[in-house]
């Protein structure tokens, strides 16, 4: 059974799509067929950080029109067999997406892959709700501060009403807190929320933490998911989030990773 | 931890604590309003109705799946619900002749 999950935040530039590339590119490292989408229509920057970006040619939205065919729009990363990206549209807006036009592309996805990665757009408008509606489970992007922390937990509220599952009285979607651009000084330094603050207040289980790096930033301006450098923090960082969405208990790391140290482990 | 950080500390809470304190709050409350909202309830048809509402209006004249918008909004105590049909110039016509040939 294919499961649809989305990388949501409500705010912007807290790493939604560094995570969705990330995240998709270390499920498909374990050999799962994967596809990650770009929800972000008219702001398309996925294909930029997955380093697919002179690849496009046609994308979501021609798919959804019936432009172009999905083995058309789907682009096959080089590097990772079994992981896909279907690019957003550049020229239209996010409003071109339908509900049908998205459950079309969903359903045809789910013959070919394992997990189909959605990368939302910021907002809580109609773009993040497409992103969101046929979701199975969430990943809630949340970084350490007071406006982030705020608008993850109104996306929550959306989840628990506005999805396909919320409103055919379903299971709920599946949620998991992931903390992003976190940095333990400044913490320590009693200047940035921990990550007992933010769970406290969000109430929702960790996935995992990954810390502000700047390797991030190298990863994007070449074009590679930051889980293909795994000799990052960061890159580290997302591998064990992929394991523990896997339900693996990733070992301790021998430097030992940030996530286990905040646990205590 | 200098001596001049300890000080410093000792001034007031963090700054990290007090935006703790005050996201709480507002959380708290708007979970509140969240959850005793009627407005949920029609919130929550909207993604279904407007694309019923674009099914509707498409059979008679070509439109662009971003031509129909629909809105909730609160005025005062009432929920306004705002729809808005981007109508194609010169379609109109044409297509409903169509519809009715067949
Ligand atoms: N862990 C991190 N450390 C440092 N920079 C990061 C981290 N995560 C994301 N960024 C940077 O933050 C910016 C926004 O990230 P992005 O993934 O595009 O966010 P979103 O999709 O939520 O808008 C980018 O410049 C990205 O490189
Ligand atoms: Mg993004």
């Amino acid at each position: 059974m294919s499961k649809i999950i989305v990388v949501t935040s409500g705010k912007g530039g807290v790493g939604k799509t560094t995570t969705s590339a990330a995240f998709a590119t270390g499920l498909a490292l374990r050999g799962i067929p994967t596809v990650v989408i770009d929800f972000d229509v008219g702001l398309r920057n996925l294909d930029l950080v997955m380093g697919c970006e002179r690849r496009v040619v046609y994308d979501f939205i021609n798919i959804i029109n019936g432009e172009g065919n999905l083995n058309q729009a789907l682009i096959k990363d080089r590097r990772v067999d079994s992981l896909y990206i279907l690019p957003a549209s550049q020229t239209r807006n996010k409003d071109a997406l339908t509900l049908k036009g998205v459950a079309k592309v969903l359903e045809a996805l789910k013959k070919r892959f394992e997990y189909i990665i959605c990368d939302s757009p910021a907002g809580i408008e109609h773009g993040a709700i497409m992103a969101m509606y046929f979701a199975d489970e969430a990943l809630i992007i949340t970084n350490p501060e007071v406006s982030s922390v705020r608008d993850s937990d109104r996306i929550v509220g959306m989840l628990a009403s506005k999805t396909r599952r919320a409103v055919q009285d379903m299971a709920p979607v599946k949620e998991y807190l992931l903390l992003t651009r976190y940095s333990a000084k400044r913490v320590e330094n009693g200047d940035m929320l921990s990550v007992d603050d933010v769970t406290d207040i969000l109430a929702l289980p960790m996935l995992g933490i990954i810390p502000e790096s700047e390797s991030v930033l190298h990863a994007s301006n070449s074009g590679t998911p930051i889980t293909l450098d795994n000799e990052s923090d960061a890159g580290m960082a997302y591998l064990d989030v992929v394991a523990r969405f896997l339900g693996e208990d990733p070992p301790v790391r021998k430097k030992k990773s940030l996530f286990s140290r905040l646990i205590g482990r | 931890m200098s001596f001049l950080h300890y000080f410093i500390k000792e001034e007031g809470p963090s700054s990290a604590l007090i935006a703790k304190e005050r996201l709480q709050i507002i959380v708290a409350h708007e979970r509140r309003q969240r959850d005793g909202a009627v407005t949920t309830q029609l919130d929550r048809i909207l993604p279904q109705l407007q694309q019923e509402i674009l099914d509707v209006v498409k059979k008679y004249m070509k439109i662009g799946n971003e031509d129909v918008k629909i809105n909730v909004e609160q005025e005062g105590k009432y929920e306004v619900l705002e729809l808005n049909i981007i109508l194609p110039e010169n379609e109109l016509k044409l297509r409903h002749k169509k519809v009715h040939e067949t």
